[in-house]
């Protein structure tokens, strides 16, 4: 072993870390120093005392708060029926919801919203004699667009269906509800009070990553004209550089801070397997999400 | 027992009808019109809605064909460049001694590969952006440096792409087993012979299904470069956002269709590649 050892230098190791922590801490340094450096003035916290007080703030961060809280119930409503089903009575129907659930990672977020715009004109074009039309207007409304929560859970459906999956595979549904059953519990009862939760840490995760997908969604906001949180983000950055990279930091420290306490929660819970201790991984599917 | 089962697998069908529903009208409504928009006129152009492949020829020629270009060379080279930086990251953090260390990075490596967009843009642009940090105080502009270019994306780019790799990798670095070294340097094997002899081909249906996923996490991203470059670098999703705001000539509205259905062919594409080689090395892993 000890000629492996020094076959094998260790100084690669940590050449190859500190390149990647400087390239991956020195941005996040940078844009701090960014926000509290004014020119001519030195240090000062006026960019992040300002972020309360600019105009749109409160309003669109309370917007994408709003859908993302519509889109979680939306897309754990429709999932955690469909994946319990598969788990308990319908094995069949898995390959279905395998696909219809990666249905979304085929079309890329701006051609879906081109998909959107284009729908959302067939109302005025073909439908304005009729009552379906008024539906095309409710749907916009600029208040509560709801054609934003569902493009958001459409987008949100392959990761809150890994995350499910991943921790419906930790725990025995079937074993669960049959052991509720013959205690005497209804089905509602055993799905309420026994499966759903032990499935706590599988939902929070779907929920989460949600969440942060929501709040930091640019491209349908931006492109069907609605002003959410990053839309305002980008807006306010013309005129404000310093306050919209103050926001920048502070919206990715909260969004990582959130992912990692939920990342080691569920590692701290899969340590004992390694094999499910990367399951992170595909839990994780590729969309940049804003 | 059995009258029961078929009871219950009714239900069972019955629950996962409002997914179904829901993705018919959310999913498949934008499909149907991507699809059906690509090959008709726009609504107000000459001589009202009819088919035609004029969108389509349009959407592979001219400025739409640098675009989608420009697109494929900028995914094809940060994802190559986030693969091949990626491996030794990943194979430093599989191999590390502490356990602790590994957790965190690949914790942090999970949410770094997710959530870059716009807040992301913003940091590279403080940093080395015009007025950035970094560029004022080593006077970067002077040498030449421009964030808001090709190279300059491929650097924000790998800000995602990297941690993403490192995440699809790792479970494949931490297959690798180390009989198979101590085999290779038995039979006299330096380490590079052992990595271009054993490692290498053993990992490379990870590495390239990797490869592919980056890329197709490249290709899609838009955010991120509306954000940052605007328009001075063509981009595919970049065209596509311009034609929706309306920025093209009176009745070419479906072009934005046409290189919609352009992206959705490669992502399909990307996903065709990407699953059976992903299966490949599950088995494998397993």
């Amino acid at each position: 072993m000890a000629r492996l050892t020094s076959r094998s230098p260790r100084w690669w190791r940590g050449v190859v870390g500190v390149l990647a922590g400087l390239y991956f801490l020195v941005p996040m340094a940078a844009s701090i120093l960014f926000t509290v450096n004014v020119p001519g003035q030195g240090f000062s916290l006026s960019a992040y005392t300002g972020i309360l007080s600019a105009s749109g703030f409160g309003q669109s961060l309370l917007l994408s708060l709003e859908l993302a809280a519509a889109t979680i119930v939306v897309v754990l409503g429709l999932l955690v029926p469909a994946v319990l089903a598969v788990r308990l009575s319908a094995p069949k129907l898995r390959p279905v919801l395998e696909i219809v659930c990666s249905l979304p990672l085929v079309i890329p977020s701006v051609a879906l919203v081109a998909g959107y715009s284009d729908v959302l004109q067939w109302g005025p074009q073909y439908l304005s004699r009729t009552p379906l039309f008024e539906t095309f207007v409710a749907v916009q409304n600029p208040g509560f667009p709801v054609v934003l929560v569902l493009g958001y859970s459409v987008m949100a459906l392959p990761l809150a269906y890994r995350a499910l999956d991943a921790g419906m595979r930790a725990v025995n549904v079937r074993t669960l509800m049959e052991a509720a059953r013959s205690c005497g519990a209804s089905r509602w009862r055993a799905v309420f009070q026994a499966v759903l939760p032990n499935l706590r840490g599988a939902l929070l995760n779907a929920a989460f990553l949600t969440l942060a997908l929501v709040l930091g969604e640019y491209t349908m906001g931006n492109l069907l004209g609605f002003r959410t949180f990053a839309v305002w983000i980008v807006a306010i950055g013309g005129e404000q550089a310093q306050l919209s990279v103050a926001v920048s930091v502070l919206s990715l420290l909260i969004t990582w801070a959130l992912l990692l306490v939920l990342a080691f929660a569920g590692r701290a819970r899969s340590r004992t397997s390694r094999r499910s201790a990367v399951s992170v991984a595909p839990a994780l599917i590729p969309q940049e999400s804003a | 027992m059995t009258p029961k089962l078929t009871t219950r697998s009714g239900g069972g069908f019955l629950a996962a009808v409002p997914l179904l529903l829901f993705m018919a009208v959310a999913f498949g409504l934008p499909a149907v019109a991507i699809l059906t928009g690509a090959f008709t006129t726009s609504a107000n152009a000459p001589g009202g809605v009819h088919a035609t492949l004029s969108n389509l020829t349009d959407s592979v020629h001219g400025a739409y064909l640098t675009a989608l270009l420009g697109s494929v060379k900028l995914s094809a080279l940060s994802a190559l460049i986030a693969t091949v930086l990626g491996v030794p990251l990943a194979q430093a953090v599989v191999t590390s001694r502490r356990q602790g260390l590994r957790d965190a990075v690949m914790s942090a490596s999970g949410v770094l590969a997710n959530f870059g967009g716009v807040p992301l843009a913003f940091a590279f642009v403080a940093t080395l952006g015009n007025a950035g940090v970094l560029t004022t105080h080593l006077g970067l502009a002077d040498h030449g440096w421009s964030l808001y270019s090709f190279w300059g994306l491929v650097l924000v780019y790998l800000y995602f792409l990297l941690p993403l790799m490192v995440l699809t990798i790792a479970p494949a670095l931490e297959g690798l087993r180390a009989g198979w070294r101590e085999a290779a340097q038995n039979n006299g094997a330096t380490t590079l012979k052992y990595w271009l002899h054993v490692a290498l081909p053993v990992l490379a249906p990870s590495l390239l299904g990797g490869y592919v996923l980056l890329f197709g996490s490249a290709f899609a991203a838009y955010a991120t470069a509306a954000a940052m470059v605007g328009a001075s670098v063509p981009l595919v999703t970049l065209q596509i956002a311009n034609a929706l705001s309306g920025n093209v000539l009176v009745g070419q509205g479906n072009v934005a269709l046409a290189l919609s259905l352009d992206m959705v062919v490669v992502a399909g594409l990307v996903m065709a590649v990407y699953i059976p080689l992903q299966r490949r090395s599950a088995r494998w892993l397993d």
